[in-house]
């Protein structure tokens, strides 16, 4: 699964072919591992007002090397453009053409990040036009950064501020290596909720987390993620898989639990299990789901039914499950796992598409019934990600897929994993009812 | 039907010894659950797979099922019939290589195929006395990967050439060869001391007790009938981790009619003429496969926040004299229930689950047939009568070897499992605990059998 062409071009004579031919320049992405720091050289923070000034120290405690003004030439590790106070559209020149001539100092790997209002709920519509102007520019600008760096929003509603816990959670997953493969996103912080961990190395302390579909591919990289992160697992598979699932478990010290999700009972047996082996629940991720593409032409009923019974029906009824027990109360957590097709559609994939649209539809309407007990539910939809099942794709359909995006590479399903685990840790409290896309600023979709 | 509890010893038997003045107080040992991995045809997926290989694979399925990562366990027991002189230490390599504590003890038994509940029994016995508070009981079999020895002609000579110091001592050695010492030798199921496989042992004892063909041929459809609506109902999901692409018993066959299995041949006790009604369909078939058991104190279990199923009630061991044809070769259990009912003051009435291991069908209901006999319960069992019959509807309720197959040591732990888990979905009968009976038959005319009861 590793990507060869990727390893060519990032060093020594590949990378002056590909340079020369004007072929794709991936790089190797900087990816998060325990101890490595949040950025590599120094933080610009961009903007003024009251906003930027309290993040800049925020930041500087963090142990960070903060400017707050360009020094030419310097190579940075990161900008940081703080736009919480746009009134109208003529606000962004002066800021955003500032950080725009820092862009071309970006070290490799570096990440620029936006901090805006959003524009929903804007009090009127040059505020609304300004703020939205912020989406378009933070797309563009991440599609032209090269050489691994991304760009990515932080989107505040009015329950949010630049220093609320939520920002900083989304602002530190960002910045860090964590979000490789995340790129051209906005996280929208929608309420003040969350906490960032006491230990960065271990955000997940103390909590006990379910992963479905965890005996392979992206469900085993979760579940890794999880317990690297300091959470007790307890990994789901159907009773075929268990195998494969045993593996996992007793590499994250976890437990196995061989359950059909789609069982009417699924959603008692895991809290069940959960609470009688490990005292308690914090965290569920829905990932399992399955693929049975055809033309929707040629669809049968088959087909259609077990696509939507296990991607959504069975979290649905789950989730009814956790909502209603005592034990899922405790700023709780769901993260699903959707995916782009479910947002821009897949030829072939109309059955898979619908239930993963139908996930997304899932997460912003649950978000509200766990509000009530300080948790949220989030969805992470992953591009073009290189697991057995893509490794399984025609070469050349392969290779295109895997270009089409602005990093030009695909990602692992450790990046899909660092997405879950960040959305389920207390930082990301303060985010619910949203879509992360994990995908590289794939072409495809929004 | 006559039952009588208060002496179900045999004749050649002293009755049970009166407990001593000063018992020890002991504890109950819970069976907290168990794995196996599903049990193949031998030659079929599991051909490539060692001892090793499958015991270490249902040890890690049960490891993960429990959250046993890095646990010390207080002991490990497991064994195997046909095994490899290199698998001296077969368990505690198993354990070395799995994800238990490295400090986890082990050790090997075997008694024949009662090994699997012989390990459950001696190890809930070391927990009863409080000697460990948790274990693992397992058994495991390759009749696919079995041991092949040279024969002992040729071992008599390369022992001596190895003894030897010159050339020519060597040369003298080697000129005892024949050509016959260099056939191998492999292993049978042969009685070393009747030469008769334990099929045509059954082939005898199942003419003697006048078994026909269509009650066998019924048993072993119930058998498959049973274990593939246990599947269906999902009941394996926290019992069994797929082993090789294999997901279910591998000889389960789901689709079988008493037409089909009437349509067989015999295979035993074919010089019986038309009594020999032993046929592939009513035997077990040589099968790979393996299977562990969680045994521990209740303290254990809660500590540890894991179910208790079922308490390990009671065992006994018994044998008989088939070398002079005094009893059948598998006929060992039809004392050993008598005797461990009694000790414990119950009666066949008490007892909700049957799991009678279907090594043939003949077996299992030439055992019923001697309990029902008025004859062999006065003088053989020292009973006033019949020892008593027993609900069919009780018998292996969710299948047993006929249709799961048989690996020797594996057949064990695969019953007291499932038995366990069927015990704790029952719950408390009648203002009492569910109980059930173990029997499983081994080869030198031995059997082992044991209680129990639902928690």
């Amino acid at each position: 699964m590793t990507d060869k062409y990727t390893e060519f071009v990032s060093r020594g004579a590949g990378r002056d072919i590909a340079r020369k031919l004007g072929l794709p320049q991936p790089v190797v992405l900087r990816r998060y591992a325990p101890g490595r720091p949040l950025v590599e050289g120094p933080v610009l923070v961009q903007g003024s007002g009251t906003g930027a000034d309290e993040l800049a120290s925020i930041l500087l405690s963090w142990r960070l090397d903060v400017r707050r003004h360009a020094v030419p030439r310097e190579k940075l590790g990161a900008i940081i453009l703080v736009l919480d106070g746009l009134a109208r559209p003529e606000d962004l020149e002066k800021p955003v053409l500032g950080a725009a001539a820092s862009l071309r100092d970006l070290a490799p790997n570096a990440r620029v990040v936006i901090i805006s209002r959003s524009a929903a709920g804007a009090p009127d519509p040059a505020v609304a036009a300004a703020r939205q102007g912020v989406d378009g520019l933070l797309r563009s600008l991440a599609k032209e950064l090269r050489a691994g760096a991304t760009g990515n929003g932080i989107l505040l509603t009015a329950a949010a501020g630049t220093t609320s816990p939520g920002t900083l959670g989304a602002l530190q997953f960002f910045l860090s290596g964590r979000s490789a493969f995340v790129d051209g996103q906005f996280l929208t912080v929608t309420s003040g909720l969350g906490q960032l961990p006491d230990d960065a190395g271990t955000p997940l302390a103390g909590k006990v987390a379910v992963v479905t579909g965890a005996a392979r591919g992206i469900g085993a990289a979760i579940a890794r993620t999880l317990y690297r992160d300091g959470a007790r697992l307890v990994v789901v598979d159907v009773p075929a898989a268990g195998g494969d699932l045993a593996k996992v478990a007793n590499e994250v010290h976890g437990t196995a639990l061989q359950l059909d999700i789609s069982r009417e009972d699924a959603g008692q047996r895991i809290i069940g299990h959960a609470v009688e082996r490990h005292g308690r629940l914090d965290i569920v991720v829905h990932n399992a789901g399955i693929t049975r593409d055809k033309l929707l032409v040629n669809m049968g009923q088959d087909r259609w039914n077990a696509v939507i019974a296990v991607n959504l029906a069975a979290q649905l009824r789950i989730n009814a499950a956790l909502l209603a027990s005592v034990h899922f109360r405790s700023s709780p957590r769901i993260v699903s796992v959707a995916s782009t097709s479910g947002i821009a559609g897949n030829r072939g994939q109309a059955n898979y598409a619908a239930s993963k649209a139908g996930v997304i539809g899932m997460v912003r309407a649950t978000a509200p019934l766990l509000a009530a007990h300080g948790g949220s539910i989030n969805a992470v939809a992953p591009g073009f990600i290189e697991t057995a099942m893509t490794a399984r794709m025609p070469f050349a359909t392969r290779e295109v897929a895997r270009r089409l995006n602005s990093l030009q590479q695909g990602g692992e399903p450790g990046d899909v994993a660092e997405a879950i685990a960040f959305l389920a840790s207390d930082a990301a409290g303060g985010i619910s009812g949203e879509v992360l896309r994990v995908c590289g600023q794939n072409l495809v979709g929004a | 039907m006559s039952v009588n509890g208060e002496s179900a010893s045999g004749p050649q038997e002293s009755a049970p010894a009166a407990a001593p003045a000063a018992a020890p107080q002991l504890r109950n040992a819970v069976v907290v659950g168990g794995n196996r991995i599903p049990f193949a045809r031998t030659g079929g997926a599991y051909t490539r797979s060692s001892n090793q290989d499958m015991l270490g694979a249902a040890l890690e399925g049960l490891i993960a099922r429990f959250g046993l990562q890095d646990e010390r366990i207080g002991e490990v027991a497991a064994g195997a019939v046909l095994k490899h002189s290199r698998d001296f230490n077969l368990t505690r390599e198993v354990v070395l290589g799995s994800a238990l504590a490295a400090e986890t003890p082990a050790y090997d038994l075997q008694q024949a195929c009662a090994t699997g509940l012989e390990a459950v029994l001696g190890l809930a016995n070391k927990i009863k006395l409080g000697q460990i508070d948790s274990a693992i009981a397992g058994g495991v079999d390759s009749a696919s990967d079995a041991p092949i020895a040279v024969s002992e002609g040729l071992r008599g000579v390369l022992l001596d050439l190895n003894r030897a110091r010159t050339i020519p001592q060597r040369l003298r050695i080697l000129s005892r060869l024949r050509p016959r010492d260099l056939a191998p030798d492999a292993p049978n199921t042969g009685e070393p001391r009747t030469g008769l496989s334990m099929g045509e042992h059954q082939a005898l004892t199942t003419a003697q007790w006048k078994i026909t063909r269509e009650a066998q041929d019924e048993l072993a459809f119930n058998s498959h009938r049973n274990l593939a609506a246990a599947y269906d109902a999902g009941f394996f999901d926290d019992l069994i981790t797929p082993y090789r692409g294999l997901g279910k018993d591998a000889n389960l066959r789901a689709d079988t009619s008493i037409e089909k299995l009437a349509t067989l041949k015999p295979v035993f006790g074919r010089n019986l003429g038309a009594q020999a009604t032993m046929t592939a369909g009513n035997s077990t078939p040589l099968t790979d496969g393996a299977s562990t058991v969680l045994l521990a104190s209740e303290e254990w279990a809660d500590a540890h926040g894991l179910p208790k199923l079922a308490t390990v009630l009671d065992g006994e061991a018994a044998a008989v004299d088939f070398v002079h044809g005094k009893d059948g070769l598998l006929m060992a259990p039809a004392f050993a229930v008598p005797r461990l009912l009694a000790r414990n003051g119950l009666t066949l009435a008490d007892i909700d689950f049957f799991e009678i291991h279907e090594a043939f069908a003949g077996t299992v209901l030439s055992t019923l047939a001697a309990w029902e006999d008025e004859e062999f319960g006065r003088n053989r069992l020292g009973l006033a009568g019949a020892f008593g019959s027993i609900d069919r509807s009780r018998l292996n309720v969710n299948g047993s070897s006929l249709a799961a197959g048989h690996p020797f040591a594996a057949t064990g732990g695969r019953i007291v499992a499932s038995l366990a888990k069927m015990l704790h979905a029952k719950g408390p009968v009648g203002g009492r605990p569910a109980r059930g009976l173990i029997s499983v038959c081994a080869a030198g005319g031995q059997g082992v059998v044991a209680v129990l009861e639902a928690r």
